[in-house]
């Protein structure tokens, strides 16, 4: 339990660990999905950035280099138009009004100037042409330099420069260096405009004088510099500009650097610290056209660019989607645990269940085995007391005693036949068997029962059933006693029917009447009505059909019309037979709301049956339990008030050929052959219940001729006779069979007369004997004078055997008529000296008694030891019997060593002197029988083996022994 | 009187015989068996009967010992035991009894031990039942010797 605890609270924390990995994971990958799409939103931005970046630096770029293009074109108008003419063409008013009027050309310049080079040798010449003094920046007379650069042509919007020397200026002195250097434009660092404060630079351009070769050296460029134009970039207003002529330009922060010197960019545009959105920017480089100068754009965005929609709504959806799997698993996952664990406790109680089923039966088996046993004590104590002298009332307590305790014990063996099957402990046994005899068997334990009440009570069996049978008989007989048993206790009057038939053929006969069913049904409903007898055993009406005779004639029919012969089935069908086993009975029947329960155990049809009829209800199920065994089936129909008809199949095997014959003759009642060719007539108005005797009269070989009446018989009578005279005599006897409802005393007297008077005519040569059959003790004193014997039912072909001998005369016949067997064998056998050898004094003291009847005289040993001291040589006997099993020396051993003590007897007798007078034997040979009780071939041919003359079988039969002594004995007569 | 009691005796033994020929406890044998009495041995059949009984009830008693244990039983021995038992019962025409035995003999070759037990059982009651009728028998004809006897008795005198 506590084990189980653990479990459940490890699997708790388990279940627990799995919820929170599942949603971790779930958090994971929306986290992971959100910054994979912020990635590309942001990629995606950078690249927006970039291309706008690269855009607006390119535009900067060319609109910077047309601005240039333009100075560069007002330096060569300045060279042309200033050095070239004599006197130069151009004036400071000409420039100025040129310059305005092509300014448009030039937007990102606030002014051009140009000043010319004056060195210091040439200022006052200079100063004195111009009518000015050359001043420094900060408008002051300049002092003295090397030279001078003063501005002497500016355009209208810079006239503010005329006349300042461009070299005084730290930033324009180094430009102007630096452009005549080169011959290029170049610019300044950024600084803050004069005028407009905005940032700006100064482009500076150097004019050559004419003739400069393109190659020159730098002091040539130097030598042959007129002066320099320049112009002052508002580089601010000039971004400005640009960035208002695109779109987007909201978004965008854009810096200028120089980065002339890397270590401290100058800005040229732009805050000088710059804002925005920090996280990623862009970097352009420019080109102004300056070698030296290298500028630089920066861009970045204004603002965050916006977390986009779907960052937050995609992976919220696959969150969701994942929760609801995880969910999903769960409930699944928990409902296949709940699931299991209920199948498991089912498990666990089925196996309860099973072991308290097991526990039971095996109690039950215990239990009863205990009772048993000591109840075998008391039964048999009761049978010893009833055997002691006893008064009247003793013996019925004695009695009564023991008519319960075999109750008990009955019960007690259901009980235990029960709980084995339950416990599957019952096995079915196959050995060989004989069905008839097993069924005579059952019919005789219930005669007086059925006399007493005056029941019909019949068996048949189809011919086509072979005699010999494998399979348990013990629970065969036990299926079938227990179904007539309660036929018996449930019927008052009518019949009780047993039927035996192949089940396959049963079936075709049921088909056939399937056909006809209709015309079948309504005819049985009027005999209904009418109330005429019916066609049955008994004349009663029956629960099933089956057995009526339309119905039981189709069967006959059928069975002579398909050939009888025993090979036949043998050799075409297989190893099983199916037998269809019916017991119809005319009772009490089953009443409808019962029928469901027949074979529940320990149930009766209502509680007052058990009251009225007796019985615990438990036959029926083991009835059915063991016929499922044999694999069969049972089932029944019933009527209330008409009769109940227990039908079941059993599977049996069909028992080998060889086997069989042997089998037959160790297992079957063995029948008197003496009938054969005898003749009957029966007189019987029920034809189902003539060709149940006339099944019976048959097994004896006696031939039977059925007729309705008794009025019938003369003519019957006078057929076998037409037969007589027609040549094929014969005196075998004739028997004439009335049953008892046919028996009329006046009739009968009729009969008697009619036949006496035909004797006398000669017409027939014995008067038939006549046998009445009877069914209770009641019909016995119907019997006239005129009947010779009375045969009580049911017919048992033993006892009917048994009477015709006694009331023909054959038994004693025999004697008589086979004066000549008994002759020979009394001739055979008188006098003559023989040994029975056998260990058991009962059959030693039969066989004596036998071979003495006929005047042999007997000795006898009881081993094989004796016998041999018997027969040491020489000895008196003729014959001697043997017994084959016998302990210590059995019957083969002892005619081996007598064997060999006669064989060295012979040798001794050749060589030796001649034989005495009183045996003239020249070579002894006692001739040996073996005795045993199962004659099958292999120990016949063991018999010849060791020596032996031949056998005969126990009990001694005399043809036989006449057979078997009449090889060796010689008669005397 | 004396006469009509031996007649009644007859009857009666003649119904007890049919009866045990119905319940095939006994068969032809026992006839033949009673045929064999004559003259030169008047006994032969109560004679030969209490021989079988001795004998049986030897057997029956080693069978019973035999089967005692159920971890060490003997099932060969059981088998001649039966054998002698069944050749015995034969040669009586004790069916049944035989019959019993067959079906014991069966149990005892699968080695069945509870099955052997039963049979035992049933055999033992199928003795008892036999020899008490069979008494009952020898008991009906030994006063039906008698009245016949004393019937006859001045006739020969």
């Amino acid at each position: 339990m506590a084990e189980m605890v653990a479990g459940d609270r490890r699997w708790w924390l388990y279940r627990k660990a799995m919820v929170v990995l599942w949603v971790s994971a779930s958090v994971g990958i929306w986290v992971g999905l959100h910054w994979y799409i912020r990635r590309v939103s942001m990629r995606k931005a950078e690249e927006s950035l970039v291309s706008m970046c690269e855009e607006r630096a390119r535009m900067l770029q060319d609109q910077f280099a047309v601005s240039v293009n333009h100075v560069h074109a007002l330096a060569i108008l300045v060279s042309t138009f200033h050095y070239q003419k004599h006197p130069p063409a151009l004036d400071q008013e000409t420039f100025a009004d040129y310059t305005a009027r092509t300014a448009f050309e030039r937007p990102l310049l606030s002014g051009v100037a140009y000043a010319q080079r004056v060195v210091h040798s040439e200022r006052e010449l200079f100063e004195s042409q111009q009518g000015w003094m050359i001043k420094t920046m900060k408008r002051e007379p300049s002092p003295v330099q090397d030279e001078y650069a003063p501005v002497i042509y500016s355009q209208e919007t810079i006239s503010y420069i005329e006349a300042l020397d461009m070299m005084s200026g730290e930033e324009d002195r180094e430009n102007i260096l630096r452009a005549r250097a080169t011959g290029k434009a170049v610019l300044t660092s950024p600084f803050r405009l004069l005028g407009s404060n905005h940032l700006g630079v100064v482009l500076t351009f150097p004019v050559y004088r004419s003739g400069l070769p393109a190659d020159a050296m730098v002091e040539e460029r130097v030598e042959a510099t007129a002066g320099y134009l320049g112009g002052a970039f508002d580089v601010e207003s000039l971004v400005e500009n640009l960035l208002r002529q695109l779109a987007g330009n909201q978004d965008i922060m854009v810096n200028v650097y120089d980065v002339t010197n890397a270590s401290e960019p100058l800005v040229m545009y732009g805050s000088q610290f710059p804002d925005g959105y920090m996280s990623f920017s862009h970097v352009s480089m420019l080109d102004f056209g300056d070698p030296f100068r290298r500028h630089q754009m920066e861009c970045r965005y204004s603002n965050k660019p916006p977390i986009p929609l779907s960052a937050i709504t995609t992976p919220s959806g696959v969150f969701v989607i994942c929760m609801l799997a995880g969910y999903i698993l769960y409930a699944a996952w928990n409902r296949y645990d709940n699931v299991k664990e209920d199948c498991r406790k089912m498990e666990e109680l089925k196996k309860q269940a099973e072991a308290a089923d097991v526990a039971k039966s095996q109690f039950l088996a215990t239990v009863s085995h205990e009772i048993r046993t000591p109840m075998n004590g008391v039964l048999g104590m009761l049978d010893m007391l009833l055997d002691t002298n006893l008064n009247l009332t003793q013996k019925d307590y004695a009695q009564t005693a023991q008519v319960c305790g075999k109750a008990l014990i009955s019960l007690i063996n259901e009980v235990l036949d029960r709980a084995k099957i339950e416990a599957g402990k019952l096995e079915i046994e196959s050995v060989p068997f004989d069905l008839r005899s097993i069924l005579d068997d059952v019919i005789s334990l219930f005669s007086a029962k059925s006399r007493e009440k005056g029941i019909e009570l019949a068996v048949y069996v189809s011919d086509r059933v072979p005699e010999i049978l494998m399979g348990d008989p013990g629970r065969f007989r036990q299926i079938i006693t227990n179904l007539v048993g309660n036929s018996v206790k449930f019927t008052e009057r009518g019949h009780i029917f047993v039927q035996v038939h192949l089940a396959e053929h049963s079936n075709t006969i049921t088909e056939a009447k399937v056909e006809t069913g209709l015309n079948g049904h309504s005819g049985e409903a009027k005999i209904i009505s009418t109330g005429t007898a019916f066609d049955t055993l008994s004349g009663l009406e029956a629960a099933d059909c089956r057995n009526s005779w339309e119905n039981f004639k189709m069967v006959l029919s059928h069975e002579q019309t398909l050939p009888t012969s025993s090979g036949m089935p043998n050799d075409n069908y297989a190893d099983k037979v199916t037998l269809m086993v019916t017991v119809e009975d005319t009772g009490i029947g089953i009443p409808f709301h019962a029928q469901n329960r027949v074979f529940t155990p320990f149930m009766q049809a209502d509680s007052s049956t058990s009251r009225n009829y007796g019985g615990t209800g438990i036959g029926l199920s083991i009835s059915k339990c063991l016929v499922e065994l044999m694999g069969g089936q049972i089932n029944f129909v019933s009527r209330p008030h008409v009769g109940s008809t227990f039908t079941f199949t059993a599977v049996l095997q069909r028992c080998d050929k060889s086997a069989g014959s042997d089998a037959k003759r160790a297992l079957s009642e063995v029948l008197p052959t003496c009938f054969g060719g005898t003749r009957a007539i029966l007189v019987d108005r029920r034809p189902v219940r003539g060709a149940v005797t006339r099944y019976h009269l048959q097994r004896l070989g006696i031939s039977v001729e059925c007729v309705s009446t008794i009025n019938e018989v003369p003519n019957a009578i006078q057929g076998q006779n037409g037969c007589l005279r027609s040549g094929t005599h014969s005196k075998q006897p004739c028997i004439l069979l009335i049953e008892h409802d046919s028996w009329d005393t006046k009739a009968d007297v009729c009969l008697c007369n009619q036949l006496i008077q035909w004797k006398e005519n000669g017409r027939i040569i014995e008067i038939p004997k006549v046998v009445l059959l009877v069914t209770s003790e009641s019909d016995k004193t119907k019997a006239g004078s005129d009947v010779d014997i009375v045969i009580m039912k049911p017919l048992r072909a033993s006892t009917v055997a048994a009477c015709f001998q006694q009331v023909l005369g054959i038994g004693k016949q025999q004697t008589r008529d086979r004066p000549k067997g008994s002759a020979s064998l009394s001739g055979l056998l008188d006098g003559k000296n023989i040994l029975v050898v056998d260990d058991n004094k009962v059959n030693l003291r039969v066989a004596a008694g036998v071979l003495k009847k006929y005047g042999a005289n007997v000795e006898c040993a009881e081993s094989g030891k004796d016998a041999l001291s018997l027969l040491q040589l020489p000895h008196k006997f003729d014959a001697c019997f043997m017994d084959v099993q016998m302990p210590e020396m059995d019957g083969f051993e002892a005619t081996r060593q007598i064997r060999l003590m006669e064989s060295k007897a012979t040798e001794k007798n050749r060589i030796g002197p001649a034989p005495e007078e009183g045996s003239l034997k020249t070579a002894w040979h006692l001739p040996i029988l073996a005795m045993t009780a199962d004659v099958i071939q292999a120990t016949y041919e063991e018999c010849l083996k060791c020596g032996m003359d031949g056998y005969v079988s126990k009990p001694f039969e005399e043809a036989q022994l006449y057979q078997a002594v009449a090889e060796f004995l010689v008669s005397d007569s | 009187m004396l006469g009509l009691g031996a007649a009644r005796l007859e009857a009666d033994m003649n119904r007890l015989m049919a009866l045990l020929f119905h319940q095939g406890v006994l068969d032809e044998q026992f006839m033949q068996l009673q045929q064999l009495q004559d003259e030169s041995s008047p006994n032969f059949v109560s004679e030969v009967i209490s021989i079988y009984f001795r004998e049986s009830e030897k057997l029956l008693k080693n069978l019973r010992s035999l089967l005692a244990d159920r971890e060490c039983t003997d099932y060969r021995k059981i088998g001649i035991h039966l054998n002698q038992l069944m050749g015995s019962s034969s040669s009586v025409g004790a069916k049944r009894v035989r019959t019993v035995c067959l079906a014991f003999r069966a149990a005892s070759e699968h080695n069945n031990w509870s099955g052997c037990l039963r049979s035992l059982e049933v055999l033992e009651h199928e003795y008892c039942y036999l020899k008490t009728k069979l008494h009952e028998l020898f008991q009906m004809e030994q006063q039906r010797v008698m009245a016949a006897g004393a019937r006859y008795h001045p006739l020969l005198s």
